[in-house]
C-alpha cells in the first residue's frame, strides 16, 4: 500500500487523500496514517513543485555542476565533509560518485558571480577539500523528470469509437 | 449537374449497395458538434493518453536512419512473428508456428477485416454481442455476411451467455465473434463462460474469432485467452495487437494467429491489398516485445487508479456503473435522467462541455448507457465528473 501511495504522491503531491484512498483501494484514514508515518520515517522528505524559473524574465537562475576532490577523514570517510557541504543552501544536490573526483554538487545561484563566490569563499576553504572544478550549465533540457522546452505533447482525436 | 438534371441515367449507382448498407456512425453529427466547440473535456477518446515509450519509437527511428524502408515479407518480419509466437507461448501457453500460423497486420482492424473476408461466403451469419465495437458488424457486412446480435446486459456484467448464442444459431451461421475485454463496456469474460462458448462452437462447428486487443488491460484478474482453451485451436482466429498495451495506436500494427489454412487465406488477401504491414511499425513492435514489458505494467497500474476514481465518481453522482474489469471504459447507466443515450450526450455536450459516447452507438443494448474513457488525466476526469454531476442533478427524474 505504501509504495502505491508514494508513487501517486511523487507524480502529483496535490492528489488528495480521498483520491489516493480510492485509487489504492483503502480508506482515507489509512492513507493519512501511512503518509504521516512515512513523513516521520523520512521516506517522504518533501512535497515539491518543479518550477521552470527560466520562463520568468529577470528570475533566471544559474546552475553549476561542481566536482570536488576530497581527502577522506579516518573512520568517517567522506560523510563528515559531505554533511558540512550539504548544509549550504546553494547546494541543491550532493553526491559521492566514482570516477576522477569524489563529490558532485549541483549548485544553483542568481548569477555566475554568486556561484563563483560560493566556490571560492565557502567551498574551497572547507578542510579536506583538495580541489574543485566548476562546470557552468549552459542550457537545461530536462530536470527532475520534466522536459523544459517543448514537452507539451500531442492532442488526441476527441472522439474515437 | 446531377444525372437526373442532365437527363442521363447512369449505368451504375455511384456507391455500392454494400457500402450504403453500412449504418453511418450515428455519431457523425455529434462528432461535428464536438469539433466546433472549444474547451470541451472529452471522455470520448478511445486510445491511451501516453505516447509510445520512447525506446520503442527510437528503435523505429533508428531503422529509418539505416534506410530500412522497403517492404517486408507479406506475413511480417520473421523476427517479429517469432517473438509474437514466443510471447503467446509464455503468456498463455498457446503454440503457433511463426511460419504459417501468424500474420502481422495493419492493426487488429485489418486482421478482423481479413478474417471475415477469408471465411465468409455471401449470406453467412456471424453471431456477435450487443453492444459491440462498431467495426464488428461493418466488417461482416463488407465481407458479404450478415451480423446476428446476441443481447448482453448490465445485470450479467455484459458477459455473453453461450445459451443465448446457441439460440441464435441457424443453418447459415458461420462464426462467432467475441471481443473481451470489451469496447465499449469494459467487461471481461470469466473462463467458464468462455469454455461454454467453446462447447457451443465445437458442437455446431463454428469458427470463433476472438478480438483480444485489450488483453493486457485487466484489473484484479488474469485475462483468459480464448485460444488457450482446450481443443479450440483448430477453429479459432485470435486477434491481438500492440495499440493499447504499448500505446502504439498510431503505428497500425497487430496480428492474427490461426490454423494454417486460415492464415494462408488471410495472407492471400493481405498480400493483394496491403502487401505488408508498415515496416517501421513492425520494427517498433519487435522492440516492444523485447523490452516493453515494464512499460505495460506501469501503464496498466496507472489506468487502474483512474478506473477506480471514475467508477466511484460516477456512482457518487448518481450514475450507477457496474465495475469494468478490462479495457479503459466505464459504461454507466443514464436512465435516471429519463433521456436516451443520444439526447443525454448531446445535451451534456452543449450544456456542460463534456463529451461522452452514447451507448446506443454500439448497439441497441447500449441504449440507456454512455461510454466514458478514463485514459485521460486525473484532473480532466475529476472536472468531467463534477460537470456531469451537475447535469444529472438538474435532469434526474
Amino acid at each position: 500500500m505504501l509504495k502505491d501511495i508514494l508513487k501517486i504522491l511523487e507524480n502529483d503531491p496535490r492528489t488528495t487523500e480521498k483520491q489516493i484512498a480510492t485509487m489504492v483501494g483503502v480508506s482515507a484514514a489509512e492513507v493519512t496514517k501511512a503518509i504521516k508515518q512515512a513523513e516521520k520515517d523520512r521516506i517522504i522528505l518533501k512535497y515539491k513543485t518543479v518550477v521552470n524559473w527560466d520562463r520568468l524574465e529577470g528570475d533566471e537562475q544559474v546552475w553549476a555542476l561542481i566536482e570536488v576532490r576530497v581527502k577522506p577523514e579516518p573512520e568517517v570517510g567522506f560523510d563528515s565533509i559531505a554533511g558540512r557541504i550539504a548544509l549550504f543552501q546553494q547546494v541543491r544536490s550532493l553526491f559521492l560518485a566514482s570516477g576522477t573526483y569524489d563529490l558532485l554538487l549541483v549548485v544553483v545561484g542568481k548569477s555566475e558571480h554568486k556561484v563563483a563566490d560560493f566556490v571560492s569563499q565557502n567551498l574551497a576553504h572547507i578542510e579536506g577539500v583538495q580541489g574543485t572544478v566548476t562546470h557552468f550549465v549552459l542550457k537545461r533540457y530536462k530536470d527532475d523528470g520534466e522536459i523544459l522546452e517543448g514537452g507539451e505533447g500531442v492532442k488526441r482525436q476527441p472522439m474515437i469509437l | 449537374m446531377s444525372a437526373k438534371e442532365s437527363g442521363h441515367t447512369p449505368k451504375y449507382k455511384l456507391i455500392s449497395d454494400r457500402t450504403n448498407a453500412l449504418s453511418p456512425s450515428g455519431i457523425r453529427k455529434f462528432f461535428d458538434l464536438l469539433q466546433s466547440m472549444e474547451g470541451v473535456i472529452s471522455l470520448g477518446v478511445g486510445e491511451p493518453d501516453y505516447a509510445t515509450p520512447w525506446h520503442i519509437s527510437e528503435a523505429a527511428v533508428k531503422s529509418l536512419e539505416r534506410g530500412y524502408t522497403m517492404y517486408t515479407s507479406n506475413s511480417g518480419i520473421i523476427e517479429l512473428r517469432e517473438l509474437t509466437c514466443k510471447y503467446l507461448q509464455e503468456k498463455y501457453g498457446i503454440d503457433y508456428a511463426s511460419n504459417g500460423e501468424i500474420l502481422m497486420t495493419v492493426g487488429v482492424s485489418e486482421a478482423l477485416d481479413l478474417a471475415m473476408r477469408a471465411i465468409l461466403n455471401p449470406g453467412d451469419e456471424v453471431i456477435m454481442t450487443d453492444p459491440h465495437y462498431v467495426a464488428y458488424d461493418a466488417c461482416v457486412i463488407l465481407a458479404g455476411g450478415k451480423p446476428v446480435m446476441v443481447s448482453t446486459s448490465e445485470k450479467h456484467g455484459f458477459e455473453v451467455d453461450a445459451k443465448d448464442i446457441e439460440k441464435k444459431i441457424t443453418k447459415k451461421t458461420r462464426a462467432i465473434l467475441i471481443g473481451y475485454p470489451s469496447n465499449p463496456t469494459g467487461a471481461v469474460m470469466e473462463k467458464q463462460k468462455l469454455l461454454d462458448i467453446a462447447e457451443v462452437a465445437r458442437k455446431h462447428d463454428l469458427t470463433v474469432i476472438s478480438d483480444e486487443i485489450y488483453a493486457r488491460l485487466t484489473y484484479g484478474m488474469e485475462h483468459t485467452c480464448y485460444a488457450s482453451l482446450p481443443g479450440v485451436k483448430d477453429n479459432t482466429i485470435l486477434l491481438g495487437g500492440f495499440s493499447k498495451a504499448y500505446a502504439m495506436t498510431g503505428w497500425r500494427i497487430g496480428y492474427a494467429v490461426a490454423p494454417k489454412e486460415i492464415i494462408a487465406a488471410m495472407t492471400k488477401i493481405h498480400q493483394y491489398t496491403i502487401m505488408s504491414a508498415p515496416t517501421p511499425a513492425q520494427v517498433a513492435a519487435i522492440e516492444a516485445l523485447k523490452t516493453g514489458e515494464p512499460d505495460v505494467v506501469e501503464m496498466v497500474e496507472d489506468y487502474n487508479r483512474r478506473r477506480k476514481i471514475i467508477v466511484k465518481g460516477l456512482t457518487d453522482i448518481g450514475l450507477p456503473c457496474f465495475e469494468p474489469k478490462g479495457a479503459f471504459y466505464a459504461f454507466p447507466s443514464i436512465t435516471c435522467t429519463g433521456m436516451n443515450s443520444e439526447t443525454f450526450s448531446e445535451t451534456l455536450l452543449q450544456e456542460e462541455k463534456v463529451a461522452v459516447v452514447p451507448g446506443s452507438a454500439f448497439g441497441q443494448c447500449g441504449e440507456g448507457y454512455i461510454r466514458c474513457c478514463y485514459a485521460t488525466s486525473l484532473a480532466d476526469i475529476e472536472e468531467a465528473l463534477k460537470r456531469i454531476g451537475r447535469f444529472v442533478k438538474k435532469y434526474r427524474k
